[in-house]
């Protein structure tokens, strides 16, 4: 059996803002990879540095951003990509769904009008067959009289339609990788799981890889495959969604679950962990974690932990990690 | 749509009607009285009857009021006190004059202004936006009398390459822009007139293009894969309601005319008419112009209004 290419794949990812004051080291070393139809989740509380890990797979940082690694998408080395190679990636192959419908989309363009911009601009057909495409696209996503829609402002619409029209408009392309940074987090808890569950039909129709951030682990349990769990900019637990969930290795997965899974309010669960993330201007020589973990020992803050590999696909980065991860398996395994 | 539209046009309506209030108002907000112009120091009781009744002071304020308005909107104005023209032909002229400057400074001023702003503000901080910011705190704080006396001296003056003064030779009446040895008239006044407002509308786009560059969209708009030409003309049309009102003012304050800088070039238009009827305590004529150009203003952000609730669909639904 050959394993096919990866559709995303992240190696040593390190991002930094320089300031004239100081840097911020939003992400420090981050490694995955995606296969195509299959769905990776990325945990992690606020700042974590998920949103910078997505967007420097289409390069949408700014220009303060210096970014170091290697990301493929697609088959293209990202960060080699110029120019109108770069636009082709992005929105053709690669596509991207934002946080917050309201925002994301331009007030002053109908839903139409965006769709079919996008459309023509990679595919390069005239307006009517993009505006046909669009109204099927607003149709795949389940939006009532869609024909009526294509004319809305974003304005016009539910919170919930919005980003149903983000999604569209994100599809018009038919990209291999669909990359969410928290596309339901800003709806309805209803609305969520009905753009959710949509999503992860279209997917799988659709074959399509995708990247979804969350800070939900419930999210998280509903659409991925696999789960890599982020604080302080480096993947500190990843492996197939299921085991994380059943049996977490490392202290924070730990903590995150603990909150949540056990029937606590959802909107606690930072709350749980006490202490608060560090500060990415300067973060701690060791274990970025360290200051607030029950398992601390000696070490900890010596050098940033190394990863293990305690089952296949399945890594966590924590030197209390092999005698811990040996109970743990044991118990649950 | 047509509905807004509508709705627009009737509010306009009880400001213009205010606006007239005020400057029917103004014969007796002047301090002093209208009248002692026209007549001798020594006149009798009899003739300051006389003439009272002529100008129909004798009547009631609204009354007179009633009688002003239904004047006005046919035209009738009255008679200039200082020479005894109809005041509508004065405004005719003097603000046809200042329009002719305002015709060219509109243009020049706008495009000048938003190209210089739209460049600044999609460079940020970098050296396009240091010296657009700089020529714009300069055009806006030149004093203008200022700037247009030295144009004269050097262009006109030293140089000799344009007119220093007035309309040309065969003055207001025949003065047509399409002939050179006329239109060369224009070219000082003009320029000098377009440096405020070049200031300005540069900092006002700068502002609105940076700011609007900043916003999530532009970011799904270079997630969808657009070039920045294709990001920017969103930017621009997002930007551009903001920029629009301010233009409107300026256009305002345009055709008010510049008292000093009609004066400078000796140029017949409405803020030389103004001063003069200031000077000459010519309240018909002051009210006329004052309601023209206030009925103009309304017009102009009238129009200003329309044109931003056709771009951004938002602005409808208030
Ligand atoms: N343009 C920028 N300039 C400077 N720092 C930035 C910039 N963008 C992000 N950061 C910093 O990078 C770090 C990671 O941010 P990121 O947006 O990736 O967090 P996140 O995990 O997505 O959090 P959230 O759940 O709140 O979306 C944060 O400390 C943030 O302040
Ligand atoms: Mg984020």
């Amino acid at each position: 059996m050959t394993t096919p290419e990866p559709l995303a794949e992240v190696r040593d990812l390190h991002v930094r803002f320089v300031g004239r004051e100081n840097t911020v080291h939003a992400v420090n070393g981050v490694s995955f990879t995606v296969n195509p139809g299959k769905v990776l989740c990325i945990l992690g509380e606020s700042g974590s540095g998920k949103s910078v890990t997505l967007r420097a797979l289409m390069r949408l940082l700014p220009v303060q951003a210096k970014i170091e690694g290697t990301v493929r998408a697609a088959g293209r080395d990202v960060l080699a990509l110029r120019g109108k190679a770069l636009r082709d990636l992005r929105g053709g192959e690669v596509s991207m769904i934002f946080q917050e419908p309201m925002t994301a989309l331009d007030p002053v363009y109908t839903i139409g009008q965006q769709i079919g911009e996008t459309v023509r601009r990679h595919t390069g057909c005239d307006r009517a067959k993009a505006w046909a495409r669009a109204l099927e696209l607003l149709e795949l996503v389940r939006i009532p009289s869609a024909e009526r829609r294509l004319d809305a402002y974003p304005h016009e619409l539910s919170g919930g339609l919005r980003q149903r029209a983000m999604i569209a408009m994100a599809l018009s392309c038919d990209p291999r990788l669909l990359l969410a940074d928290e596309p339901t987090t800003a709806l309805d808890a209803t609305v969520q799981i009905q753009v959710l569950i949509l999503l992860r039909k279209i997917q799988r129709e659709l074959g399509m890889g995708m990247i979804f951030v969350t800070h939900d682990l419930g999210v998280a349990a509903e659409i991925a495959d696999t789960v890599a769990v982020m604080y302080a900019g480096r993947i500190v637990e990843s492996g197939p969604v299921g085991r994380i969930l059943a049996a977490p290795l490392h202290p924070y997965t730990a903590g995150l679950l603990a909150s949540t899974v056990h029937g606590q309010p959802r909107d606690r669960d930072i709350d749980a962990i006490p202490g608060s993330p560090p500060d990415m201007r300067r973060l701690p020589r060791g274990c970025a974690f360290a200051p607030r973990c029950s398992r601390r020992r000696e070490g900890c803050l010596a050098t940033v932990p190394p990863e293990h590999y305690p089952e296949p696909g399945r890594m966590a980065a924590c030197i209390a990690i092999e005698k811990h991860a040996e109970d743990t398996l044991l118990v649950h395994g | 749509m047509t509905r807004y539209i509508l709705q627009r046009i009737l509010y306009a309506i009880p400001i213009a009607f205010g606006v007239s209030v005020v400057c029917f108002s103004l014969v007796y907000l002047a301090p002093g009285d209208p009248l002692q112009t026209i007549l001798p120091p020594d006149a009798t009781a009899e003739t300051i009857e006389i003439v009272k009744k002529a100008y129909g002071f004798d009547k009631p304020l609204p009354i007179q009021f009633a009688i002003w308005l239904s004047k006005v909107v046919t035209g009738d104005f009255g008679m200039s006190i200082a020479t005894r023209r109809p005041v509508f032909d004065e405004i005719v002229m003097a603000v046809g004059n200042t329009g002719m400057l305002v015709v060219f400074a509109i243009p020049l001023a706008f495009s000048i202004g938003f190209s210089m702003g739209l460049l600044a503000g999609c460079f940020p901080g970098k050296v396009v936006d240091r010296s657009v910011t700089g020529i714009a705190v300069f055009g806006v704080s030149l004093p203008n009398y200022w700037l247009a006396i030295v144009m004269v001296i050097v262009f006109a003056v030293e140089l000799s390459w344009l007119p220093a003064t007035g309309m040309g030779p065969k003055g207001s009446d025949a003065f047509s822009v399409w002939r050179w040895s006329d239109a060369r008239f224009l070219v000082l006044p003009v320029i000098t007139l377009s440096m405020i407002p070049i200031g300005i509308i540069a900092r006002t786009t700068r502002a609105a293009i940076a700011e609007t560059r900043n916003q999530d969209f532009v970011q799904t708009l270079r997630a969808k894969g657009l070039g920045e030409m294709a990001v920017i003309r969103h930017v621009v049309k997002n930007a551009l309601p903001g920029v629009l009102a301010v233009m409107g003012l300026q256009f305002g304050y345009l055709l008010g005319g510049s008292i000093l800088v009609e004066t400078v070039f000796t140029w017949p238009g409405s803020g030389f008419l103004l001063s003069k009827a200031i000077v000459n305590r010519d309240v018909p004529v002051l009210q006329g112009t004052i309601l023209v150009l206030a009925v103009a203003f309304v017009t102009i952000n009238l129009v200003v209004d329309l044109l931003q609730s056709l771009i951004d669909p938002r602005i409808r639904r208030g």
